[in-house]
Parts: C-alpha cells; sequence; structure tokens
C-alpha cells in the first residue's frame, strides 16, 4: 500500500481523460455526425426517412447511454473501497425504484414504436413520380405494380436479377432492354424493383437509396427509389448476404440520368441488343451455309 | 443476523458421510480420461474450450490482418471465408457455449452444496461429445474446411454451391456438440432440480445457478431446431431431398427459419450465464447484498421466454410480410425491458457499496459498461425499417461482438479471475490481470467500436476486401490494430494462468470474501467437496458463516473444511 496515494491519482487523472475525450467526442460528434454515426443517405426519400429514424433513435440511445455509463462510473469512483470509509449500505432492493425503471423503460420502448410507425408509410410505399419525371410513354409504364402511386408521371419497374457474381436488370417494354452491373434510371422518377435470385441468396443494397432487400431463389422482394431531379450521378452498392467465393466482387452501380437522357440511353441500348441478336442469327446462318451447323 | 443459539444438529447439518470406502486413485493421464468427478471434467471444459477460443481468436486475428487496407492479399477469397465460417462456429459453439457449461460444471454442485452432478457419467460423456465435435469439425482443415459462414444460408450450404465435405463436417459438429450441450443441460436440471442443500429453497439460490438453470432449459427448447434443421441439410445434400432446394420446390426461408429459431435463444444461452457471473462477483466485490434478487431472477426467465418469440429479427431484409416484421420488431423490443432492468439492478449493487478493485470485479465491471452498448444498438436494430440499412453490414458485427465479447467474453473473464483460486488453490497475479484487463479493454473497444462506422458507411459483413470509395480504410485500419492490442490482452491472462497455477499466492478457502457455499470447502475442493454442509438460510450462506464465527456461534474450524478430505 506505499504508493496508493499516487496510483489512486493516476486512476483519477485516466477516468478525468476519458471523460474529457467523451464529453470532446459528444461535442464534436454533430459536425461528423452525417458521416460516421448515421446511415448513408442522400439519394432517395426512403433512405433519407431511414436516415431521419435512425437519428431519432440515436439520440434517444445517446441519453440512455450517458445515464448508464454515467450512473456506473460515478457509482465506481464514489463508491471505491476507502481506509474508513463508510460501510457498504447493505440494500437488497428498493420496489418503487425498480417498477419506476421498468415502466420507464417500456415507456420508451412504447415512444419509438409509434415513432416507428409514423415513418414506416413513407419508407415502405413508393411516391407518385414527379410531374417533369420520365415522359409517358407505354413501352416504360408500370403495369405489374401492386398499388400503383396515384398522380405524376408512370413509375419505372425493373426486374432485379441476381446470380454469382452479377445483378442483371430487365426493364420493361416489348422490345428487350436488360444490362447487368450498371443499372441506368432516369431522376424525379419512383424506381420500383422486383428482386430475384437465380442461384444463392443475394441482397441488393445501394446504402444512398434506402435499406437493402434480400434476393431469395424462389421469391419475389421488392423495393423503390426516386432519385430527385437534380441529383443525377452513380450510386455505388453491393451484394449484402455471403454469396460464395466473390461475395465481396458482387458490385452495383446505379447511374441517374435526366429522364431525356435516360429515353435515348433506352433507345440506343435497345437498338445495341437488337442488333447484337440480329449478329448472332446471322452469325448462325453464315455458318449453317458453310456446313457447320445443320 | 440475529444471534440465537443453533443446535448441534443444525450447524453441522445431518450427518451423511457417503465415503463407503476409497478406491486407488489413478495416476496421471488415465486419471483424466476417465474421470466422472464434476470438477475434473469443468477443468477439461475450460481447459478445452481456451484452446479453442485461442484458435478462433487467431483466425479472427488473420481476417483483420486481410482487411488491415484495402486490396489485401494476406489470404485468399476461399481461405477468407473459411475463416469467417470457421471463426463464427468455434466460438458460438466450441467456446462460448461449452465454456459457460465448464463454469457450470465445477460450480454447480459446489454452490448447491452437492458432492457431484446428478449423471457423472452422462457428464463425462458430455465433454468427450464435445471435444470429438470439435476435432470432426477442425479436421475439415486438412482437405476443405466450410466456407458458407456460420449461418450456413441454404442453398449456399446445398452440394451444388458446397460440394466439398467442410459441410458435411460442420453438421458433424452440430450434432456432436448438440448432443453434448443436450446431456449436459438435462444433467444441470437434474442436478439443480434435485440435489440442492438443505435449506436452500429457490428464492435462497444463487443467481448464477439460476442462469445456469434457464440456460439448460433453453438449451432443452432451442437445440432441437437446429438438430432437425441440419439433418435435412444433410438430406438435402446427399440423399436427393429438396427441403431448402427451390429448384425441387423446398424454400431457402425454411432453413433461415429452423436455423434462427435456435439462433436467438442460443444468443441468450451465450449471454445468460455471463450475467449469472456478473451477479455473483459484484455483490461480493462491492460488499453489498446483490440488489433486486428477486427481480434479477424473474427477468432471467423473462428473457428466455422472450428469446424464443424474437427470430425472425434476423430476417428483416426477405420477403416478409410488414405484419410479421412489426410483430417481430415488438417482440424484440419487449426483451430489452427485463434486460435494461438486470442492467439497472446491477448498478444499484454497486452504489453505496465499498467497491473493493480487484481483476475479478474490474471484468464484471467492463461488463456492465460495454454489454449495455449492444443492447442499445440492438434496439436500434430491432426497428426494421432501421435495420434494412444496418443488416448484415459491419455494424451488426459490432453489435454482437458487445454482446457476446463485451457482455459474455468479458464477464467469463471476470468469472476465471473469481473462481482461478478456488479451482487450482492460488491466486493469479493481480498485477497481470490489471494489465490484461486494460490491454484487452482498449483493444476492445478500439477494435470494435469503429465498425460500427464501416458498417454505417456501407461495408457489408463477410468480405474479404473492400471498396476506397465507401471510405472505411481507416475504419479498417484502426480495427485492425485494435484486435491485435485485444490479442495481447488475452496472451496475459494466459501468461497468468500458466503461471500462477505453479508460482501463484496460495488462496485459502475464502479469498473473497464470497457469498455463496463454493467457498465453504478447501481450494481446491476435495473429491467429495464437502463433509458436511451447512443447512442453508438465506442467499448468501458464507456471509451468515461468517457471522456465526465472529459472534463465536460457531468455531472457526468448522469454516475451514473438512479434515477427512485431507488425507485423500
Amino acid at each position: 500500500m506505499r504508493c496508493a496515494l499516487p496510483r489512486r491519482r493516476t486512476r483519477l487523472v485516466l477516468l478525468a481523460a476519458l471523460a474529457a475525450a467523451a464529453i470532446a467526442l459528444l461535442v464534436a460528434a454533430p459536425g461528423a455526425l452525417a458521416d460516421a454515426f448515421t446511415p448513408e443517405s442522400g439519394g432517395s426519400p426512403n433512405a433519407d426517412d431511414i436516415d431521419t429514424l435512425y437519428k431519432i433513435t440515436l439520440y434517444v440511445a445517446i441519453v440512455i447511454f450517458l445515464i448508464v455509463e454515467g450512473t456506473l462510473i460515478w457509482s465506481l469512483v464514489r463508491h471505491r473501497a476507502r481506509r474508513g470509509g463508510p460501510e457498504a449500505a447493505q440494500i437488497r432492493g428498493n420496489t418503487p425504484l425498480e417498477l419506476g425503471w421498468t415502466i420507464g423503460a417500456a415507456l420508451i420502448l412504447v415512444v419509438l414504436t409509434v415513432i416507428t410507425f409514423v415513418y414506416l408509410d413513407d419508407i415502405k410505399n413508393p411516391p407518385p413520380s414527379d410531374p417533369d419525371g420520365l415522359a409517358s410513354q407505354a413501352e416504360f409504364a408500370s403495369i405489374d405494380q401492386p398499388a400503383p402511386p396515384p398522380g405524376g408521371g408512370p413509375s419505372l419497374n425493373i426486374q432485379v436479377n441476381g446470380r454469382q457474381y452479377l445483378w442483371r436488370y430487365d426493364y420493361p417494354g416489348d422490345q428487350q432492354l436488360f444490362s447487368y452491373y450498371e443499372m441506368v434510371v432516369p431522376t424525379g422518377t419512383t424506381v420500383t424493383l422486383e428482386v430475384r435470385a437465380a442461384d444463392v441468396i443475394h441482397s441488393w443494397w445501394i446504402p444512398k437509396l434506402g435499406g437493402k432487400v434480400d434476393a431469395v431463389p424462389g421469391h419475389v422482394n421488392k423495393t423503390w427509389f426516386k432519385i430527385p431531379r437534380g441529383k443525377e450521378g452513380t450510386y455505388i452498392g453491393q451484394c449484402a448476404e455471403l454469396c460464395g467465393i466473390n461475395h465481396a466482387d458482387m458490385r452495383a452501380k446505379v447511374r441517374a440520368v435526366t429522364p431525356e437522357q435516360f429515353t435515348s440511353w433506352a433507345m440506343q441500348k435497345r437498338e445495341d441488343i437488337r442488333r447484337a441478336g440480329q449478329e448472332l442469327g446471322d452469325q448462325r446462318k453464315q455458318r449453317a451455309k458453310e456446313g457447320e451447323l445443320e | 443476523m440475529e444471534a440465537r443459539s443453533l443446535t448441534g444438529r443444525e450447524l453441522g447439518g445431518s450427518p451423511e458421510i457417503v465415503l463407503h470406502g476409497r478406491r486407488e486413485r489413478q495416476g496421471g493421464w488415465l486419471e483424466w480420461l476417465t474421470t466422472t468427478d464434476h470438477k475434473k471434467i469443468g477443468i477439461m471444459y475450460l481447459f478445452a474450450t481456451f484452446v479453442f477460443f485461442i484458435i478462433g481468436g487467431v483466425e479472427a486475428l488473420l481476417m483483420r490482418l486481410q482487411l488491415a487496407q484495402p486490396n489485401g492479399t494476406v489470404v485468399t477469397p476461399e481461405t477468407y471465408n473459411g475463416l469467417v465460417t470457421m471463426h463464427g462456429t468455434t466460438m458460438v459453439f466450441l467456446f462460448v457455449v461449452p465454456v459457460l457449461a465448464g463454469f457450470g460444471n465445477y460450480m454447480v454442485p459446489l454452490m448447491i452444496g452437492a458432492r457431484d452432478m446428478a449423471f457423472p457419467r452422462l457428464n463425462a460423456l458430455s465433454f468427450w461429445l464435445l471435444l470429438f465435435g470439435g476435432m470432426a469439425f477442425y479436421t475439415s482443415i486438412f482437405f476443405d474446411p466450410p466456407r458458407a459462414g456460420w449461418t450456413m444460408y441454404a442453398p449456399l450450404s446445398d452440394d451444388s454451391f458446397s460440394p466439398s465435405g467442410g459441410v458435411d463436417a460442420w453438421i458433424f459438429l452440430i450434432h456432436l456438440t448438440g448432443i453434448s450441450s443436450l446431456l449436459g443441460a438435462i444433467n444441470f436440471v437434474a442436478t439443480i432440480h434435485n440435489m440442492r442443500a438443505k435449506g436452500m429453497s429457490w428464492g435462497r439460490m444463487p443467481l448464477f445457478l439460476w442462469t445456469i438453470l434457464v440456460y439448460s432449459y433453453l438449451l432443452i427448447l432451442a437445440l432441437p431446431s437446429v438438430a432437425t434443421a441440419v439433418t435435412m441439410l444433410l438430406t438435402d445434400r446427399h440423399f436427393g431431398t429438396a427441403f431448402f432446394d427451390p429448384t425441387g420446390g423446398g424454400d431457402p426461408l425454411l432453413w433461415q427459419h429452423l436455423f434462427w429459431f435456435f439462433g436467438h435463444p442460443e444468443v441468450y444461452i451465450m449471454v445468460l450465464p455471463a450475467f449469472g457471473i456478473i451477479s455473483e462477483v459484484l455483490p461480493v466485490f462491492a460488499r453489498k447484498p446483490i440488489f433486486g434478487y428477486k427481480a434479477i431472477a424473474a427477468s432471467t426467465v423473462a428473457i428466455a421466454f422472450l428469446s424464443l418469440l424474437v427470430w425472425a429479427h434476423h430476417m428483416f431484409a426477405t420477403p416478409t410480410s410488414t405484419v410479421v416484421l412489426a410483430f417481430f420488431m415488438l417482440s424484440s423490443f419487449t426483451i430489452a425491458v427485463p434486460t435494461g432492468i438486470k442492467i439497472f439492478n446491477w448498478i444499484a449493487t454497486l452504489w453505496r457499496g465499498q467497491i473493493v478493485f480487484k481483476t475479478p470485479l474490474m471484468f464484471a465491471a467492463a461488463f456492465l459498461a460495454l454489454f449495455p452498448i449492444g443492447g442499445i444498438t440492438g434496439v436500434m436494430m430491432a426497428i426494421f425499417p432501421v435495420d434494412w440499412q444496418l443488416h448484415d453490414t459491419y455494424f451488426i458485427v459490432a453489435h454482437f461482438h458487445y454482446v457476446l465479447f463485451g457482455g459474455s467474453v468479458f464477464g467469463i473473464f471476470a468469472g476465471l479471475y473469481y473462481w482461478f483460486p478456488k479451482m487450482s488453490g492460488r491466486m493469479l497475479s493481480e498485477s497481470l490481470g490489471r494489465a490484461s484487463f486494460w490491454t484487452m479493454f482498449v483493444g476492445f473497444n478500439a477494435t470494435f467500436l469503429v465498425q460500427h462506422s464501416a458498417g454505417l458507411s456501407g461495408m457489408p459483413r463477410r468480405v474479404y476486401d473492400y471498396s476506397n470509395d465507401l471510405h472505411v480504410s481507416t475504419y479498417n485500419l484502426i480495427s485492425t490494430i485494435g484486435s491485435f492490442i485485444l490479442g495481447v490482452g488475452v496472451l496475459l491472462t494466459v501468461i497468468n494462468i500458466l503461471h500462477s497455477i505453479k508460482h501463484g499466492k496460495r488462496a485459502g478457502n475464502d479469498p473473497w470474501k464470497g457469498n455463496t457455499l463454493e467457498w465453504f470447502t478447501q481450494s481446491p475442493p476435495p473429491v467429495n467437496n464437502f463433509d458436511v454442509i451447512p443447512r442453508i438460510r438465506s442467499v448468501e450462506p458464507m456471509k451468515d458463516i461468517r457471522h456465526e464465527v465472529s459472534a463465536g456461534v460457531r468455531a472457526a474450524e468448522t469454516v475451514a473444511q473438512p479434515a477427512a478430505a485431507r488425507s485423500l
């Protein structure tokens, strides 16, 4: 016990330093909050709503965290054994206090439940497209959307199909239009996705465009996003369910362009696909002519 | 305590000497191989599971090395997925669950004042099945280890996508360790129900025993589900059935339901006994009775019941209707209430105590600081729209390591430092213990705190590499450095044990001024544990006995146990 005093002092200094660091972190938090402490958002209203819901729970969580850790550290420091200190209080319980924190905890959860259901609707259900979204074209009109959003322009329904280790996107329309890895979408337009898998389970996730949905073989999973006008650009994501050796390399990209650019991209792409198909047919005929094929 | 005079009968307990004769002890390793003594089996459990803990830890460090920087080349993607699977499986099935069975094995008979478990030979069988399960699993590294993650989601684990025998080795592990745990659980239930000392009513049973009892019931309820699931997977793989194969009319989601119906109770199986250890350690070192004994015992039971109703919160991203998601959100919320009650009760136990800062208390206090972080993030993820962003990311990895490492493992280390003197008769070094504690505490937080941010930035779990575009390189580097600090911390405890087992200070019967009956006997306890078993009058029988000794009612030498055993 010869070094009891200095050691105690070092411990106090250490605790003070820890407390200071914690406070500094919390003060600095709002600045860096957007990046390090909250989910990705900014590409689609559902991602923004999830972000808001997350932040509300995070604030509640921080309050609870501070109360719990504060009381704990206070008790540990204040009531550490000291020579000549008071006897430990022989308390075995306190029914009102225990009932109090039980009810308190339950109430917090009721509040969280209510807040969740307030936001749920906007996260789950796709809004209508903007009037200046994708121009009404029969080829893109969604025909199989269960609850077509009322008003505004038409929505765009894309079939997303995951396979080891690639995503394929099939667009609606009589003439075939599909792409791999990069999904091109128009801004201002509600894009609904029907997500499937061809082999094992994958999970479709573009963090800035909302939550992930699992692609399960034999099932169809649905989600949506709507990138506002002016937010054209690329949004990256990757498969979020372990799907095999190259799971980490199963990336995806959504490229948002203006509706006008989208229309011309789609025309060009359709034409490319049609020509590629035709060339394939021509090659086959050529080979047949040369006697390679029956 | 009222100091009324006691009759000799009450003091000595009923005369039940069971030593009918003596067999010569076998020497050396043969004795360990053939033993049915719960203490020896307990030590074998602890030793074997700590070896698996080290192996699982090395696997984790290899993964952290690979992820230290983007484009890591330490291991191949194949090896990485193998490491993911081996690490998860090892830590869950070969470390946390059985190490708690190890503590239970050693402590249950001692704490209830019994001379062994109800079925000693069954107890030995439990241990050997565990060991062989672990060996069957680890032999797969010599041919082709499983690579589908510890959750072994079908169809990835099916023969079309995982043709190698690794998945089969995993199935054997689940069956062997599953039978081991079931037999162990039945043994605990039988022992705790039937063999408690006179006077130890349910309301006087140590809280660690409450948690071991509930742990056992949960194992009995949950294990059949995973046993069924892996058997179905086995027949899918080899005998042409298609339970989980969508091409044959099966459903991959069936696997997830069956697996998580086991898997979520499993989480509480892994953490409840750690709660029990905390409930034993805190009052002893705060020199205070536990605050709200009944509330803690009742919330243990409540958590166990609710844990059977929350499994689909692991499946929030699957195609499932909103009503179901909402149900599982609410059921997961309700679990937070009994868990919160426990945390408040533990903190109230420390409040106005005289807290003696020994290593077991420091680990227990760290548990109290870290477990709530995992609990709070758990509530956040129960909100299913939020979980759509957090699911299957490093946020989850951080969450469950706060629960299972910050919670369970720190609790296990508290138990190790607390009970080592009883098991070995020697104290662990305090200074090494402190060094180990602080290194582990700092390393743990450095490793896992930043992983929350990595997940929020979009980094999925179980990836061998990550994109520069995610801006998670700094988090990953911090995490890797932290993991090696954590490794050093664990190593210090290993050194401490290896050193102290030979050279530690003699512990004596009751070095901590404990509350429960295991401190009544010698350290280490003799083969028959107790010659006389005192009558239990409260939840803190040793405190009563110390009072009686200081009041002169009981002669001091009746505490120094038992004369007959010394000659053994």
